[in-house]
């Protein structure tokens, strides 16, 4: 255990008192084989019997889930990205239009060198199960908690609603539910794991672009998948959230991206909002200090 | 695939992780496409002249597999003098009678049989009836004694046929016919080619839209002509594989829900061709043939024996007079059409929604509100049970709730889950399924159902001496509901004395003393175990899989697979080894079943005068053939000619860019008032498919109900080009709406880069995609893609061309009511007047 909770590589069951604890579990999410089928989303469903999310059509693409949500614990994103303009067809008079859609000129693309190729690019995104995780640390019931497992996990029965998760999550993944004011979010299903079973949507993911597995044993073979997708020649393929120096500690749910995470909707460089808790509270015990100084001094030097 | 069947495609997942090369061919850009190495954008329904482009760059780089193509297809068989081509005709071949838009095929068989062919008039009663491919998997009566070129020299052999046919398939002509870039062309070409061969196999897979054309058997064709060329058939990772539309569609081809046939691919006699039973087996065994169809009658005895038992006898040749007969086209267009004049009384749905799923939505609702009864067995009330109230046409005024005289029942089904029996996929494997759970309240599986349905009408008929019930009265009909495993049982046939299963069908019998429900399926419950239920895990065996589930013919997983070996019995490579000829222990031997006499040596000659199986040659690979060859041209059996030819879509933007005919010559159309073809006109300058998506199944019955689907793809859409979008206005996320002569229906707008235009022939194309999910029930309602497409059907399987057609779209919604009649006349008079 590293003397510091809240920053830093460290491994988040033994440090939450999980003594025996078995190794840490998570998602290794490889884009690059996602057919953007959305089993994982309806297999989620299914099991943590989540009701329905709305039926609007968003013209985003595929995608009218929108997002992360308390309704919605699996989200598969679709992004076309847009390639050489058909001028060769239409000739010369035929331009890019802008027609209002989703999806263009994203943060991220390199506007000096424009793909040549169409892609539809899409992914699952999930609750990152980080090992800092914002939400869990601003808790005040202790209805979100770590299991032994290294996940975290919201108890329906605890919470209560206050909602303070929600701007503590850097990814913007934890949300209330309309109807109740509660906290919903992936559980990486905890209900089937300590069963030995694998979570609904990696079990129902068809071409194993969800994967499920001890976090070190994925992140090996994710880096085994990014050599070997560069080796064909995919040299845009990258990990993201696979870091244990990262922003949060690294996540328990991490991804093969095939652009930058701007492009997927993902924070480029997520900071756990409760990262600089110590230092805020050593300037705030400075401040203290200074102040309880500067009152001393001021009585002291008020009599010569 | 991806998105028809996104779990089979983890195999191509897989594939392209161990280094293969994906390509997809397909109008719009989909979710295979993004997976894809590279994706092609073409033209609808141009695909046989790409396809034969492709054969025109094997042929003229002289990348067949040449030892194979002389072994083991028809290429050396030489073609007899009269026969005329496409090349010499103009896009017609010989013999073609323009009344009756069909050939005389006598002109194309083999040299010195001319005598063989059909007449025209039998070419029209086999349209007429599907009947051409009928025989699926054997093909029409060709001597063996055919006069033959091993050099394919010979200026008439079907090599050199071939090569002049295709010889104007050029990469130009494919880029001007099909808007797809020469150089992606050719990448294509040199991709299939140089995988192909004796090293190596490639494998077509094809979703059941590419046969939704008026051309569409001579799609499967062009692609099975390729296949053969590079000898990709018959051995390990080849093949021409059709993904289904759902689960068990090559099951009710087998067993069969069409009106052509009966259980493994025996006809269904026909009222004036097969008036006795002699006739009858004697058009499927074809005597003077050779090949295992000669065994017909025992398979035919054998399936009277199951349904009629004892009173099947030989002094009422086993019931025969008692089989339904043929009298012409009983197709279901025809019968919808049948139903709207009052022909047709009463109509059972199982698990079909034709007022979604079916081609000219108006036809299917307005034939199905002219009927005394209708009977809908679904999981949920779908538009087809409730079109009399709630249809499009209710809101036209076309039909009328209070006067509509169709009775309908809807009668609740169980689903798969509910009920136990077997799945046959595409690699004909049968998959027993258990039952995981009761039905909930009334529900009933379908067997209970026709159960109950047979004993009743059965105690209503009983005691009737009128012959028309015979048949009926004297079913083998069980007092207590079967399981499926007794059905199961009955399929695989059984020694009717001691009620021993057969091992397989060689044990059928013609004397009576067998019964067996489809003969293809003959083996499934051999030794009284349920083969289709073995689930030995794929790790546990090797990699052919053999204990996992059971494939017809004799649980063989490859067909034709003698193929595997070249003519003298030895694999073609290590590599690609599979079954082979071992001649110490003088048996053919592999990781498969042979698709073969067991003991028949490689060099074994038929005698003089041989019929049936003794007269195929130890290297005749294709067993179920009349010559025993794969054929790349079909001397006989397809209506619309010997060779796949371009012809364009019954409804087209462009003239025929390679014949001066513009359509297939034979395509089916019913030539009335309501059921109209668009015109080439201004007045609709688009082309459209149609396809599914992940997110729902097919007509829609069974996602649109579910809030988990429904939220996913909660809206009818229509995918347009950001070019179309501006050429008409088009708002993304607004509404437009799409008109034919048919029907205008509205959609929401979906401007992507994954529709693009293409440049065919000199011109723009535009190109519109429409799901086809939606109807007016369930979570999630909207119009039906479906309603814009007409009635043009191929000649030879009567399926309808529904994956290219011709429309208009416009921003804004569509008229309701009366004014939308109004609005689709105001389109076919302007198309009529040519007024664009």
């Amino acid at each position: 255990m590293t003397g510091n909770s809240l920053y830093g590589p460290l491994d988040p069951a033994p440090d939450a008192g999980w003594t025996d604890a078995p190794p840490r579990m998570g998602f290794f999410t490889d884009t690059s084989v996602c057919i953007g089928c959305k089993a994982c989303e309806v297999a989620c469903k299914e099991w943590n019997l989540v009701p329905d999310d709305g039926f609007d059509l968003l013209g985003t693409s595929y995608d009218n889930t929108g997002g992360l949500s308390a309704n919605s614990w699996r989200h598969v994103a679709f992004i076309e990205q847009r390639g050489a303009p058909h001028g060769d067809v239409l000739g010369a008079a035929a331009g890019p239009q802008f027609l209002g859609m989703p999806g263009r000129d994203l943060p991220g693309r390199d506007p000096d060198a424009p793909r040549t190729d169409f892609r539809w690019l899409m992914m699952s995104n999930v609750c990152k199960h980080c090992t800092h995780a914002g939400c869990l640390d601003v808790c005040p019931t202790g209805s979100l908690f770590r299991t032994e497992f290294g996940t975290v996990v919201v108890q329906e029965d605890i919470c209560n609603g206050c909602g303070y998760c929600i701007p503590a999550c850097p990814y913007g993944v934890i949300d209330q539910r309309g109807d109740d004011g509660r906290a919903w979010k992936c559980t990486l299903c905890y209900d089937r794991i300590g069963d030995g079973l694998s979570p609904a949507c990696a079990t129902a993911c068809p071409t194993q672009s969800i994967q499920y597995g001890e976090l070190s044993q994925l992140r090996e073979r994710a880096a085994d998948r990014v050599a070997h997708l560069h080796g064909q020649g995919v040299g845009e393929a990258r990990l993201y959230g696979h870091d244990p120096s990262d922003g949060v500690g690294g996540d328990g749910a991490f991804f093969l991206l095939l652009d930058e995470p701007e492009v997927y909707g993902l924070p480029p460089d997520p900071i756990v909002p409760t990262r600089d808790l110590p230092a805020m509270w050593r300037r705030a015990g400075l401040a203290g200090l200074a102040m309880a100084a500067a009152v001393v001094v001021s009585f002291l030097g008020g009599r010569p | 695939m991806a998105e028809a069947h996104p779990v089979g495609f983890q195999y191509v997942v897989e594939a392209k992780n161990r280094g293969a090369r994906v390509i997809h061919v397909d109008p719009r850009f989909t979710r295979t496409s993004a997976l894809a190495h590279t994706y092609v954008p073409m033209r609808a329904g141009a695909d046989i002249a790409f396809l034969g482009g492709v054969i025109n760059y094997i042929l003229a780089n002289e990348k067949d597999f040449r030892e194979y193509v002389v072994a083991y297809t028809n290429a050396s068989m030489i073609v007899g003098e009269d026969f005329q081509d496409t090349e010499d005709l103009d896009g017609l071949f010989s013999g073609f009678d323009p009344d009756l838009r069909v050939y005389d095929q006598s002109t194309w068989q083999y040299a010195g049989q001319g005598d063989v062919g059909q007449p025209e008039g039998a070419a029209h009663a086999d349209r007429e009836t599907a009947s051409g491919l009928e025989q699926e998997s054997h093909g029409p009566p060709v001597p063996a004694d055919v006069p033959r070129d091993p050099t394919l020299q010979h200026p008439r052999c079907v090599y050199q046929i071939l090569r002049r046919h295709y010889a104007r398939y050029t990469p130009e002509v494919v880029e001007r016919v099909c808007g797809v870039p020469r150089d992606q062309f050719l990448e294509v070409c040199a991709a299939w080619t140089a995988n192909s061969g004796r090293e190596r196999t490639t494998a077509l897979v094809y979703s059941v839209g590419w046969t939704q054309h008026s051309v569409g058997v001579q799609y499967i064709r062009a692609g099975a002509i390729i296949q053969l060329l590079l000898g990709n058939m018959g051995r390990p990772g080849g093949g021409v594989m059709a993904l289904r539309g759902h689960a068990s569609i090559q099951g009710s081809t087998d067993i069969p829900t069409l009106f052509n046939l009966l259980p493994g691919y025996l006809p269904m006699p026909h009222h004036r061709q097969h008036e006795t039973f002699r006739q009858w087996v004697d058009a499927i065994r074809h005597p003077e043939q050779q090949g295992f169809w000669a065994n017909a009658e025992a398979y035919a005895v054998s399936l009277l024996k199951a349904y009629w038992g004892d009173a099947a006898r030989p002094e009422n040749d086993w019931g025969y007079g008692w089989l339904p007969r043929l009298t012409g086209d009983h197709g279901t267009y025809q019968q919808v059409l049948d139903m709207i004049d009052g022909r047709i009384k009463g109509y059972f749905l199982l698990g079909q929604n034709p007022a979604v799923g079916s081609a000219h939505g108006k036809a299917q609702r307005l034939g199905m509100a002219n009927l005394d009864w209708l009977v809908v067995r679904d999981l949920f009330e779908i538009e087809s049970a409730t079109f009399w109230k709630d249809g499009p046409e209710v809101a036209t005024g076309e039909i009328v709730p209070e006067r509509c005289r169709t009775e309908v029942f809807l009668m609740p089904a169980a689903s798969h889950a509910e009920k136990e029996g077997t799945f046959t996929q595409t690699q004909r494997l049968l998959q027993w399924r258990e039952k995981a759970l009761d039905p909930p309240g009334d529900c009933r599986s379908e067997l209970w159902f026709f159960h109950h349905l047979g004993r009743l009408v059965r105690e209503r008929l009983a005691g009737s001496t009128r012959p028309r019930d015979q048949g009926i009265l004297n079913l083998t009909w069980p007092d207590e509901e079967p399981s499926g495993e007794d059905v199961l049982r009955e399929i695989n046939g059984f020694d009717v004395v001691t009620g021993e299963p057969v091992p397989n069908f060689t044990a059928l019998k013609a004397d009576g003393s067998t019964a067996c429900g489809c003969w293809i399926y003959s083996g499934v419950f051999q030794d009284g175990v349920n083969q289709a239920a073995r689930r030995k895990p794929g790790s546990e065996q090797d990699w052919v899989a053999r204990e996992w589930g059971w494939a017809w013919p004799s649980d063989r997983r490859t067909l034709y697979n003698r193929a595997s070996a070249d003519p003298e019995g030895r694999p073609w490579s290590e590599r690609k080894k599979y079954v082979w000829w071992d001649p110490d222990a003088g048996e053919w031997t592999g990781y498969d079943v042979p698709d073969f006499e067991k003991n028949k040596p490689p060099g074994y000659r038929p005698p003089d005068g041989a019929t049936g199986v003794e007269a195929i040659s130890g290297d005749d690979a294709f067993i179920m053939q009349g010559d025993g060859k794969g054929w790349l041209y079909a001397p006989s059996g397809l209506i619309d000619g010997p060779l796949p030819a371009h012809y364009e879509p019954a409804e087209s933007t462009v003239r025929n860019p390679l014949y001066g005919r513009q359509a297939n010559p034979t395509h089916k159309v019913y030539d009335r008032a309501d059921s109209p073809i668009n015109p080439r006109s201004a007045v609709y300058p688009y082309v459209f498919t149609t396809s599914r998506l992940t997110e729902h199944h097919t007509a829609g019955g069974m996602s649109r109900q579910l809030a988990y689907l429904s939220e996913l793809q909660p809206e009818m859409f229509v995918e347009v080009s950001p070019e179309l979008a501006t050429e008409r206005g088009l708002e993304h996320r607004g509404w437009a709406h799409i008109v034919t002569t048919r029907a205008a229906i509205e959609a929401r707008v979906m401007v992507t880069d994954r529709l693009r235009p293409l440049r065919v022939d000199g011109r723009v194309v535009h190109q519109i995609w429409l799901p086809y999910h939606w109807g007016g029930q369930g979570l999630v309602t909207g119009d039906s893609a479906n309603d814009l497409i007409g009635i043009a059907l191929d000649p030879n399987v009567l399926i309808q061309e529904s994956k290219a057609g011709t429309c208009d779209i416009r921003p804004g919604r569509r008229p309701t009511g009366g004014d939308l009649l109004a609005y689709v006349e105001q389109y076919r008079r302007r198309a009529e007047n040519n007024d664009g």
